[in-house]
């Protein structure tokens, strides 16, 4: 059963990400990339991962995409038709990403070699996050909000600039 | 019981097409969507090789990333607004300033 909804959902994440490649409207690539948010905040949630599934959806799915398709609707739809790439940049960057992929498949060969043990549930829940959150992350938590506070200032000093005229 | 390598290799595989998907498109907001792509795959593989280990820690790292990545996101959108503006496309083949 489980295996079942792996497939399901890692065919429709890299089925998502292959038409956004494809198609060529910025409109419909962010809503391709909806799919493929929500797609993993199950996967996530397959990992016994509840919280950050939620949170993957939320806040990926959700809020990011949302500005995303609002940058889009600001821009002119007409003009950001880009043509194809040439021949040679496709067949570059499809060479690129095969070495990338037989790349990064070396890396992680420990990993995969290894074979995983029956996990134990129980560390990642919403409790156990929240208490590494405050214990042992506390200043890269603050420090994170922080962050936060720079990219707001930052948005609203660039976004909301006078075009001089 | 799935396996741990098979969550391993779909986030190789969703790394590498964000990686070609931003090699290929050339509008500035398509190729951010892509970075996200790559961000995401990153999430999946710190998900999957904590997940034998059972630690909470990985998922902690997944939320600092997503914070980063929504930051990311707000002040580039922000720049891409601006270029716009300025430039009146997104195309990246209309900027070749630095080209000479």
């Amino acid at each position: 059963m489980a295996w079942i909804i792996f497939l399901l959902l890692s065919v429709l994440c890299v089925g998502s990400v292959a038409a956004m490649i494809i198609s060529r409207n910025q409109a419909h690539n962010a809503l391709f990339l909806v799919l493929c948010f929500a797609c993993l905040g199950g996967i996530f949630g397959l990992l016994d991962a509840a919280f950050v599934a939620v949170v993957q959806i939320l806040i990926y799915a959700g809020a990011i995409m949302v500005l995303f398709l609002f940058a889009i609707m600001m821009i002119d739809l007409k003009k950001a038709f880009p043509p194809e790439r040439k021949r040679i940049v496709r067949i570059l960057s499809a060479v690129l990403g095969g070495v990338f992929f037989i790349e990064l498949i070396l890396v992680a060969r420990k990993a995969l070699l290894t074979a995983s043990g029956p996990a134990a549930a129980g560390a990642g829940n919403a409790a156990g996050i929240g208490h590494l959150l405050l214990t042992d992350y506390l200043f890269p938590f603050e420090i994170t909000s922080l962050l936060l506070v720079a990219a707001i200032v930052g948005a609203v000093t660039l976004a909301g600039k006078k075009e001089p005229s | 019981m799935i396996p741990g390598p098979a969550f391993v290799i779909l986030a190789v595989v969703l790394f590498v097409l964000g990686v070609v998907a931003f090699f290929l498109k050339r509008d500035l907001l398509t190729q951010f969507m892509a970075v996200e792509v790559m961000l995401n795959a990153a999430n999946l593989a710190f998900l999957a090789l904590s997940h034998p280990q059972d630690r909470a820690e990985a998922q902690v790292i997944v939320f600092f990333i997503l914070t980063v990545a929504a930051a990311e996101a707000v002040v580039g959108t922000a720049i891409i607004l601006h270029v716009f503006r300025q430039r009146k496309t997104v195309r990246t083949e209309d900027m070749g300033g630095l080209k000479g």
